[in-house]
């Protein structure tokens, strides 16, 4: 605190100060606490037709997604916290007989620019995906070859095919590039670059 | 101690703070929840409300493999030429909607639920505002 503003008599404008403070943080402070999380109701949402009578038997996305670890972009859920956590075990098949593959690699992504690199992990993706969803289709498996850009990316080929459309949006550039060019851990994580041992198939 | 210029540009920027926060509480987005689709190639045509598909009610259940593996739905809006007959028959959402995975298709109001006149499309897409490709 300054003294100038302890001044006696410093007249109208401290009293406009603290005002502004005494109002101005808690409507701040109440309003970033009303933000996080705001997912609007399906009546109000300009897709469901609130006049369709069997809307009230649909779930409100709040009611289960308020539950999931809160995320700020698309659909506000981190999901892949959200997987690994176990707060959803969504089915990995229907039918009995569905082979599951799930992969434990990391690529790294280097034609970035001025950003940082790119760190692809089959383990998280495979979790949701199967390879076939991505290979032979959007990427080859042999990693370097596949011509990916951001302008592609932003166009909605490669890995815009599904971020920006189900998976987290676009705007979380450091989501992906997730590792500092001059650093030897990557991401939170705090294993050197290239991670050892040979790549392995789980499950 | 402060100078004029100071508190003038203190009080300013509480002032400022006041004004976003209340923009913050107002701006709430009225918009549909990221990666629902509308499917209505056919739907209004046969005079039926649009078909809303919520990717997030899904995923909690199933993983991305289910549908876009096992029971190969093109990951495309639109690339899938639903039919209802297809349903009934166990095709498409019929894999699951056929009263055993799911409800049943007599449930016509909760799949045929959206607003007339919605056009096939992914909701929430690209929201970096590229060009798009689809
Ligand atoms: C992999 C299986 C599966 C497929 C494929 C599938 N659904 Fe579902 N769907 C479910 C399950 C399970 C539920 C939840 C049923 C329950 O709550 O009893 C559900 C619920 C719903 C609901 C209700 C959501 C709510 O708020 O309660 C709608 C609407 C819906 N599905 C639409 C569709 C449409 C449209 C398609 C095809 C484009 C489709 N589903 C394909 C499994 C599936
Ligand atoms: C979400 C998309 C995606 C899925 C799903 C996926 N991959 Fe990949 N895969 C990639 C990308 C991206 C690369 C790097 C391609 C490049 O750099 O050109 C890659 C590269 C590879 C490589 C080459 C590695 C190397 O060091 O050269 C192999 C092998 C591979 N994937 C196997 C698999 C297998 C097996 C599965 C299923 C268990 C799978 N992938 C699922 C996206 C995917
Ligand atoms: C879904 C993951 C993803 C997100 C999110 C993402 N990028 Fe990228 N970006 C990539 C990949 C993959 C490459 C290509 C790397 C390669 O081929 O080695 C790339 C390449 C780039 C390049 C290199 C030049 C070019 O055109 O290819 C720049 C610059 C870049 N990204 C900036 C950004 C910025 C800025 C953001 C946030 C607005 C962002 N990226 C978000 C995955 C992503
Ligand atoms: C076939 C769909 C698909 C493609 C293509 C795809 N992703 Fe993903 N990605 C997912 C899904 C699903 C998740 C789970 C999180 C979510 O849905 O938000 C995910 C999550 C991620 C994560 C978060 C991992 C974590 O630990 O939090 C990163 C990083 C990522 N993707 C990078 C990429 C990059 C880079 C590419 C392109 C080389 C790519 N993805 C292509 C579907 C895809
Ligand atoms: C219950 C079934 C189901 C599940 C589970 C599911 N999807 Fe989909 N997905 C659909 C349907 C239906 C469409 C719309 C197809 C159409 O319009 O023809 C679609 C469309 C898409 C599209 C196309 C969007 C565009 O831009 O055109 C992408 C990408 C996608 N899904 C990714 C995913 C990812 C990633 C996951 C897992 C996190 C996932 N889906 C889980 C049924 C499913
Ligand atoms: C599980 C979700 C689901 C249920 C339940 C459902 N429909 Fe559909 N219906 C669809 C989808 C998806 C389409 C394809 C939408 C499109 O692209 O226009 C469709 C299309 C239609 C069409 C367009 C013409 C055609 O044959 O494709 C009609 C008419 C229709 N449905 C009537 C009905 C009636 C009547 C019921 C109740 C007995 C019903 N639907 C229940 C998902 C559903």
């Amino acid at each position: 605190m300054s003294k100038g503003l302890n001044r006696k008599g410093c007249g109208w404008r401290r009293r406009v100060y603290s005002f502004c403070v005494a109002v101005g943080l808690p409507v701040l402070f109440a309003g970033a606490v009303y933000a996080t999380g705001q997912w609007v109701p399906l009546a109000e949402d300009d897709l469901h037709d609130p006049d369709n009578p069997a809307i009230k038997l649909l779930q409100e996305p709040r009611e289960a997604l308020s539950e999931l670890p809160f995320d700020y972009p698309g659909n506000q859920v981190n999901w892949v916290r959200a997987l690994e956590e176990g707060f959803i075990n969504p089915r990995t098949n229907i039918y009995p007989g569905s082979e599951i593959r799930v992969l434990d690699l990391d690529i790294l992504m280097t034609r970035v620019g001025d950003q940082g690199y790119v760190i692809f992990p089959h383990k998280q993706h495979t979790e949701w995906l199967d390879c076939s969803n991505c290979h032979e289709e959007i990427f080859a498996s042999k990693a370097g070859t596949t011509p990916v850009t951001m302008m592609a990316i932003l166009e909605g080929r490669y890995c815009g095919r599904c971020h920006g459309a189900v998976s987290f949006p676009l705007s979380e550039c450091a989501r992906c590039h997730s590792k500092h060019p001059h650093s030897t851990g990557y991401g939170l994580a705090t294993q050197a670059w290239p991670p050892t041992g040979a790549p392995k198939m789980a499950e | 101690m402060l100078t004029n210029p100071e508190k003038k540009h203190l009080i300013a920027s509480s002032v400022l703070f006041g004004i976003l926060s209340v923009w913050l509480v107002l701006s709430s987005p009225v918009a549909a929840e990221y990666a629902d689709v509308v499917l209505n190639k056919r739907a209004e045509k046969e005079g039926m409300r649009p078909v809303i598909f919520s990717h997030w009610f899904h995923r909690i259940r199933f993983r991305c493999k289910v549908c876009h593996s096992e029971l190969a739905f093109k990951m495309r809006a639109g690339a899938n030429e639903v039919t209802m007959a297809d349903i009934i028959e166990g095709r498409f959402c019929g894999m699951c909607h056929n009263g055993e995975v799911a409800w049943s298709v007599e449930n016509c109001d909760l799949c045929h639920s959206g607003k007339p006149g919605l056009e096939s499309q992914i909701k929430g897409s690209h929201e970096t505002g590229g060009p798009g490709i689809w």
